[in-house]
């Protein structure tokens, strides 16, 4: 059963062609990520879907009802925004109940429902609290509390954890990921960080100006790029770009290979001056430079590799990815 | 703390300062509320002295409740006062509210023309304000004050209100359409408490200038049921004898009402700016 489909959707801010032709599926159960740089349409994506912006042109169909003139609030959706956006004159509760209320669903329901909803959050001490009076991630806690307890047939995220702190962001991930399990509900989530892409998704869609340049779970999208715009935009450090001819004379090819392929061999093909050395105790980040193009080589363990050096960097030939002059992949 | 903000020396001058200004700018209006206090001879052999045995009298006071009907004056003056205001902030805000949430044709040039009415004063259009009552039969009423300083005040507030609305986040209007509250829920429950402190700017801005005005009551409204306070109080200026007990007695009272409303708007301006909002 399909929790999503958009058919060719269009969307356009007067000449401004924002949306290009989207279509795709979104099966019941599955965490779909929407990552992509910034500007690259994905927020506008989501709201077309929430129904905050109407489509150009296009189907979409939740659950499979067509819901391109219908309101956001019929949709069957829920929405947690990247600034929470929680009503700072309404204390949690009041935030988690609102929309409950306004559908007109009995006292009951909604006490079991928000009694549920902050069972999952740990948000049983903070209920009578405003949010002024709560930390960045209880905050977020309540926004995705005020979204669970709608029951919706599709989640949307939009950058939810851009505003919280490195530490807090990973573990809000974590929790987000046991949440999608424990509801085993639809949801879409937008990102711009490959890293919560990578660790949430169980399809990736991979959006550039407007246009889906690739679909597939992560480790398909990973190991398999369809052009060297996804190639490069999944992985940290991301992978390495050089022309053929660094290697083999004539060759028109662009070659990619990813960091952790590559290893300190004295017979290696690729000459390197190192520029700089990051050392992070698991790895050692060596970048450098094979004549103009900058090479990022992730080697496992502790290296004492100091910059100015010259290395010798080897690889294995069926881990390099080839691509040719308009980006695409070659065989 | 920085070193120029602790710095003694520094502290008594801006005190200081702060301290001179206050006292010029109360200046006048002690001055009226320590003559209203005197009797007609000492305010003029001493105007800067203080009432004392001698000198106190009432009989300003008494003049004003006698004469005339002060207490109506009074209430058409609150009621010409709030009225004008409850509109300008509503229209206001709807108006801003609109011109800052939606896209539509002409946004641009309709914020323009509202705005123009800041620049054109209103009184330049008082002759055709009058026919235009006389015709609507509004003239000698309330309404037509209320109806003239809502015109008066609403570019302003549409500029300035228009500017917060658009600081307020998106995601705060989104979430509410997402949850089912209509546009007029939003903007009621959601914006408006966000930018009460804009609101509370428009109303004291708005308020001096209505409370004060003797232009358009003498014109519009100079019946004896409609007479403002400001009106009211020129009964005692006349051509040869001007009664300035009763005028320094009635525009002591006159300040009563405004500092009380004065009071309320800036608590919310207070208020407005420590309340946490989205993030």
């Amino acid at each position: 059963m399909t929790a999503l489909l958009l058919n060719s959707v269009n969307k356009s801010f007067g000449e401004v062609h924002v949306l290009k032709d989207i279509s795709l599926e979104v099966m019941e159960g599955e965490f779909v990520v929407f990552v992509g740089p910034s500007g690259c349409g994905k927020s506008t994506l989501l709201r077309v879907i929430a129904g905050l912006e109407d489509a150009t042109s296009g189907e979409i169909r939740i659950g499979g009802t067509l819901v391109n003139t219908t309101p956001p609030s019929k949709r069957g959706i829920a929405m947690v925004f990247q600034s929470y956006a929680l009503y700072p004159h309404l204390n949690v509760r009041g935030n988690m109940t609102l929309a409950l209320k306004q559908e007109g669903q009995p006292k009951s329901v909604i006490e079991d429902r928000v009694q549920k909803a902050s069972r999952m959050l740990d948000l049983g001490p903070y209920l009578d609290r405003y949010p002024s009076e709560l930390s960045g991630g209880q905050r977020q806690r309540v926004a995705i509390g005020r979204a669970i307890v709608r029951e919706p047939k599709l989640f949307l995220f939009d950058e939810p954890l851009s505003n919280l702190d490195a530490a807090l962001r990973m573990n809000t991930r974590i929790e987000i990921a046991a949440l999608h399990r424990q509801l085993g509900a639809s949801m879409i989530y937008v990102t711009h960080d490959q890293t919560e892409a990578m660790t949430l998704a169980d399809k990736i869609v991979v959006l550039r100006d407007g246009r889906v340049e690739q679909i597939g779970s992560p480790m398909e999208l990973y190991n398999n790029p369809a052009n060297q715009f996804v190639a490069g935009f999944l992985g940290s450090p991301s992978m390495n770009f050089f022309p053929g001819d660094l290697l083999t004379d004539g060759d028109t090819r662009t070659v990619g290979i990813r960091p952790e392929d590559l290893f300190l061999a004295d017979d290696g093909p690729l000459a390197v001056r190192v520029s700089h050395v990051e050392q992070l105790g698991g790895d050692t980040n060596i970048i450098g430079h094979a004549g103009n193009h900058q090479i990022t080589a992730r080697l496992f363990g502790q290296h004492a590799v100091s910059p100015g050096a010259d290395l010798r960097l080897g690889f294995q030939p069926d881990r390099t990815y080839s691509f040719d002059a308009t980006g695409a992949r070659l065989a | 703390m920085n070193t120029a903000r602790s710095n003694p020396i520094n502290t008594v001058m801006m005190h200081g300062a702060l301290i001179l200004y206050t006292v010029i700018a109360l200046f006048p209006v002690f001055v009226i509320l320590i003559n209203s206090f005197k009797e007609r001879r000492s305010i003029f052999r001493e105007p800067l002295a203080l009432p004392d045995s001698e000198s106190f009298s009432t009989i300003g006071y008494e003049t004003v409740m006698k004469q005339g009907d002060f207490v109506l004056y009074f209430q058409n003056s609150m009621i010409v006062t709030v009225a004008s205001l409850f509109f300008i902030l509503l229209f206001g805000a709807m108006a801003a509210y609109a011109l800052s949430e939606y896209r539509f044709r002409g946004n641009m040039l309709m914020g323009l023309y509202l705005a123009l009415g800041i620049m054109i004063p209103i009184r330049i259009g008082t002759v055709a304000i009058l026919e235009m009552m006389v015709a609507t039969g509004l003239v000698n009423t309330l309404w037509a004050l209320i109806l003239v300083y809502t015109a008066q005040g609403l570019p302003l507030a549409v500029f300035i209100l228009s500017e917060f609305m658009r600081q307020i986040s998106d995601d705060l209007k989104n979430a509410g359409r997402i949850d089912g509250l209509s546009e007029y829920t939003i903007f009621f429950r959601l914006v408006l408490p966000l930018v009460r402190p804009a609101m509370a700017t428009v109303a004291v801005f708005n308020m001096i200038p209505i409370w004060n005005d003797l232009w358009f009551p003498l014109i519009l409204a100079p019946a004896e049921e409609t007479k403002t306070l400001t009106l009211g109080s020129q009964v005692f200026i006349g051509q040869f004898v001007t009664d300035w007990n009763a005028v320094l007695s009635a525009l002591s009272m006159a300040i009563l009402p405004v500092l009380v409303l004065y009071v309320i708007f800036s608590r919310q301006l207070i208020r407005g700016l420590t309340s946490g909002a989205v993030k």
